[in-house]
Order: structure tokens, then C-alpha cells, then sequence
């Protein structure tokens, strides 16, 4: 069985291998039935840099985050986190791996039978059980503190609006102190005053903690504003991958639709 | 051409039942797998204990009060008519002992169990709440469903030992109110010859109809698809499965106890 250790190991041998991306896809493939929604796609993020993935609806986004968390199995093709490819790895090993992971929900996926503090402390109280309760309470209302909701800690997250809800499930993917956060949709359904303030949050834990991040979104402000990258994904393929200008500069039709139309 | 639709039909029918059956194989065979690997989830072992138990003591208590009275009323009736009053008690301790206690009970927690765990996995599944658990390097059929399963399989005996102990209270009650009779006078009557076996066994078996009750639930539940829809589905098909394999299943233990504990 993997256990921390080993894949501790395994992390600081392949830091020490240099500047390899911490997550690489390569020639990723997904379907559903007979609906090709990945086809053969590579991409890669670095410690401390964003990549924003855009595209239209349903152009597989959202698949890419769960592929790469390992809430999916791809068809084919590799995911490397640190190195270490997850594809068809046992689910204690891909357990490991996840403890480095945050994943935010498109709609937050907070668990409604749990006050907001007790969504925040769920990762601890199931992964650091040496963690006494004072010290995990403490840790709960710093972590919604950063998020600025540390006046909602007795709420429950029908109480709360849409907005808050993705500031807690943000705080509940930090509590782990992840090295790479995976962010699904953060701004949607937001008025742009709360976008705004979300592409901050983003901004400044990402300065903070200088996490290797990826963000899906059809939100190009919110993009622009908080991504090193962007790739653009049409019909399972990445049709541009590059900075905001590379995208602006570029002469293909879809792109250029896609800036024209956001 | 019509022939050929009920053909095509029957095989799809058929197909679905294994399918069905093949995929409940496989969930029990992953939560039997996470159920007996560290680390164990006591906390919400305890929860269930108390979701499962003590939250159907009232209409366990209820239902097994109200099939007392019934079989009192029915056993002195006809009892009367062929002059074997005096087998009343023997006949009430054994029917509700023997064979209403434990399949009321059954049924009941089938009903209150099975419908809560359908529609409470079913809606965390159709939120991504499930989701988010394994997001968080959480295995959830550890977490949700085997804590669940082992919480049936718990407190089924120790409910319908509740369900006994009401209906021959209140069975008793029913017919002393028109033929007194002493209820330590009952009981020395009631469980003349009787031994461990003739009781135990019946009691035990209901451990199964709580694997059968949870299993089926937790499957139900953490497969759904398809917003409120799916899981009003998942609710209604866990209670008519449920109780529809603890009946069939009553039949095989019946014939197995007679068997085994002549």
C-alpha cells in the first residue's frame, strides 16, 4: 500500500529533477457513449502558474478537472501529478495524491447537512486526526477568514448565497494546504462585483501560496484577470494555448469568434 | 414485427436484471473492501447507530404494538371456536416471536431506513456532495455507505427485540381487558418448552434484512442520475426493493432456521 511517505518521496525526487510541469495531461481521451468529449488533448501547469481553460458548453472542461482529480478514468492518454502518472493507479495511492489537491464545485458541493465551519473542518477532521479541536477550530476560522466569510461560521449553506457558498467550498479545498488547486467555474452565476471579488481571492492565494492551479471558466475577464495561460477547447481539442495576447494576436476563426463574442 | 419488439424486450429485461444484479455485486464487493480497511469511520458508525435505531424506535414500537393486538384479537376469536382458549398465550408468544416481529420490523425499517438513505445518498450524489467526499481523498464507501449497512445490520435484531416486547404487551393487554389473565401467568404459559433456539434464530435473522435494507439503499442512492427526479426514483425503488428482497429472503431464512435449529 502507498503510503504519505512514499509519495513524499516520490515528490521530492521529481522536484529535484528540475522544472517538469506538476500536472501534465498528454493525449488525453474521454467519451461518453458515443459523444467524443476529449480527444487527444495535452496541457501542463507549473508551480505557482494558472492556466485558465475556456471553451464553449460542453466542450469538456469540467471533464478535464474531474479526469485529473481522478473522479473519471479516462479512455486513454496519461495524467502526471508530480511525475507520477494516476491513471489506473489504486484508489489509496490516487487518495494520497488527492491530499494535495483542492477542488472547487461548479456549484460549491458543500455538504448541506453541515454548518459552514463543519465543511471547512471536514477534510481535517478526516485527515488530520493529530490535530486537536481547539487547534482545527482555530485553523477553520483563519482558512474562512481568508475567504472573507468569518462571520458564517454556525450557518448552513442553504442560508448562505451563491457567492458565499464558493468562498466556503474555497476554504474547504484549502484546508489541506494544497500544491495544486483546481477550480471549476468559480465566477458563474455571480453578479460581477462578486466575480470581481473572487478573481481577488484567487489572486491573493495565489501569491500567497503559490499553488499550480487550474481554472475553467467561460468567464474571459475572469480569466484574463487571474491566469499566466489560457487554452481554448473546442469540440475535444485545445485550438490555442497561450497568453492573453497570443489569443488576441491570432488569426484563428474560432478564436477570434470566441474574444469577439465574451 | 410485433413479435419481434417482445423479443427485443424481453432480452433487454433480462439484460437489465443481471446488469442490475452484476452492479450491486460489485458496489457490495467495494464497500465489504472499505469497510474492513483502516481507517474505520466510528464517528458516523455512531451517528447511524442513531439514525437507523433510535429514530425508528417509535414506529417500530408502534407497529409492533398494533400486530399484538391484532394477533390477540384474531388468536381468542379463533381460538374460541374450537375450544383451545388455553392455547392463547403459546399461540401469541409464537406468532409474534416467531414470524410477525421480525418481518414487521423488517418491513417497517424498510419503509423509514431504506426511503431516508435512498433520498439522502441520491440527493448528495445528484449535488456532487458525494463528489466532493472523494475529492477530499475521502473513500465514500466507507464513509456513506458501509457505515450505514453496518448500522442496519445492528440494530434490526435490537429493534424487533423492542417489536416483541410491544406486541406481547400490548397483545396480552388486549386480551386481558376481556379475560383476565396475569402477565406473569401469560409468559410461563407463553414460553413453556421454549428455547433458545425457537426464538433466537428468528431474532438474528433480521441482522440480514438490515444488509439487505442498507445495501440496497446505499446502492440505490449512490447511483442515481438525474436532479429531483432521480431521487424521488432512488427513494421509491430502495423502499419497494427492500422490502420486496426481505420478504423473499424471509422465505430462505425461514427454511434455512427450520433446518439448521430444528
Amino acid at each position: 500500500m502507498a503510503t504519505a511517505y512514499d509519495i513524499a518521496m516520490e515528490q521530492a525526487q521529481f522536484e529535484k529533477d528540475g522544472s517538469a510541469p506538476v500536472v501534465a495531461v498528454e493525449s488525453l481521451r474521454k467519451t461518453f457513449g458515443s459523444h467524443m468529449v476529449l480527444n487527444g488533448i495535452s496541457l501542463s501547469v507549473n508551480r505557482g502558474e494558472t492556466l485558465a481553460v475556456l471553451g464553449r458548453s460542453g466542450t469538456g472542461k469540467s471533464v478535464l478537472l474531474r479526469l485529473i482529480i481522478g473522479l473519471e478514468t479516462p479512455d486513454s492518454g496519461s495524467i502526471r501529478i508530480y511525475g507520477q502518472n494516476i491513471v489506473g493507479l489504486a484508489l489509496d495511492r490516487i487518495g494520497e495524491i488527492r491530499k494535495k489537491m483542492g477542488f472547487l464545485f461548479q456549484h460549491a458541493a458543500l455538504y448541506d447537512s453541515l454548518t459552514v465551519a463543519e465543511n471547512v473542518a471536514f477534510p481535517l477532521v478526516h485527515h488530520r486526526k493529530d490535530m486537536h479541536s481547539q487547534e482545527r477550530n482555530d485553523r477553520v476560522k483563519q482558512l474562512l477568514a481568508e475567504v472573507g466569510m468569518e462571520g458564517n461560521l454556525e450557518k448552513m449553506p442553504s442560508d448562505i448565497s451563491g457567492g458565499m457558498q464558493k468562498r466556503v467550498g474555497l476554504a474547504r479545498a484549502l484546508a489541506l494546504d494544497p500544491e495544486i488547486l483546481l477550480l471549476d467555474e468559480p465566477t458563474a452565476g455571480l453578479d460581477p462585483i462578486s466575480s470581481g471579488e473572487i478573481d481577488d481571492l484567487i489572486l491573493k492565494l495565489q501569491r500567497e501560496r503559490r499553488m499550480a492551479s487550474i481554472v475553467v471558466t467561460h468567464d474571459l475577464h475572469s480569466a484574463k484577470t487571474i491566469a499566466n495561460r489560457l487554452a481554448l477547447l473546442d469540440q475535444g481539442n485545445v485550438v490555442i494555448e497561450g497568453t492573453f495576447e497570443d489569443l488576441q494576436q491570432s488569426d484563428i476563426g474560432f478564436v477570434e469568434d470566441f474574444l469577439k463574442l465574451s | 414485427m410485433l413479435i419481434d419488439a417482445a423479443v427485443n424486450s424481453t432480452i433487454g429485461l433480462i439484460g437489465g436484471f443481471f446488469e442490475w444484479f452484476g452492479n450491486l455485486g460489485i458496489f457490495f464487493w467495494q464497500v465489504l473492501r472499505a469497510a474492513v480497511t483502516p481507517p474505520y469511520e466510528w464517528r458516523e458508525l455512531i451517528r447511524q447507530l442513531d439514525e437507523v435505531g433510535s429514530k425508528s424506535f417509535p414506529v417500530v414500537v408502534m407497529a409492533g404494538s398494533a400486530i399484538g393486538v391484532i394477533i390477540s384479537l384474531e388468536a381468542r376469536y379463533s381460538l374460541s371456536r374450537f375450544g383451545a382458549k388455553s392455547l392463547f398465550p403459546a399461540t401469541l408468544v409464537y406468532s409474534v416471536l416467531q414470524v410477525m416481529g421480525p418481518i414487521i420490523t423488517g418491513l417497517v425499517v424498510s419503509g423509514r431506513v431504506g426511503a431516508g438513505i435512498g433520498a439522502e445518498l441520491a440527493s448528495m450524489k445528484v449535488t456532487e456532495q458525494i463528489d466532493a467526499i472523494e475529492a477530499s481523498a475521502i473513500n465514500p464507501y466507507r464513509l456513506l455507505a458501509a457505515t450505514r449497512i453496518l448500522a442496519c445490520i445492528l440494530m434490526l435484531p435490537l429493534l424487533t427485540l423492542v417489536s416483541d416486547a410491544c406486541g406481547l404487551l400490548m397483545g396480552w393487554f388486549a386480551q386481558t381487558l376481556v379475560d383476565p389473565l396475569s402477565f406473569h401467568q401469560f409468559l410461563q404459559d407463553g414460553f413453556k418448552g421454549a428455547t433458545f433456539n425457537s426464538f433466537l434464530p428468528q431474532t438474528f435473522k433480521t441482522s440480514v434484512y438490515g444488509l439487505i435494507i442498507g445495501l440496497i439503499a446505499c446502492f440505490q442512492g449512490m447511483r442515481t442520475r438525474g436532479g429531483a427526479e432521480g431521487v424521488g426514483r432512488a427513494a421509491t425503488n430502495s423502499v419497494v426493493l427492500a422490502s420486496l428482497f426481505v420478504i423473499l429472503a424471509d422465505v430462505v431464512l425461514v427454511k434455512f432456521i427450520l433446518v439448521v435449529f430444528p
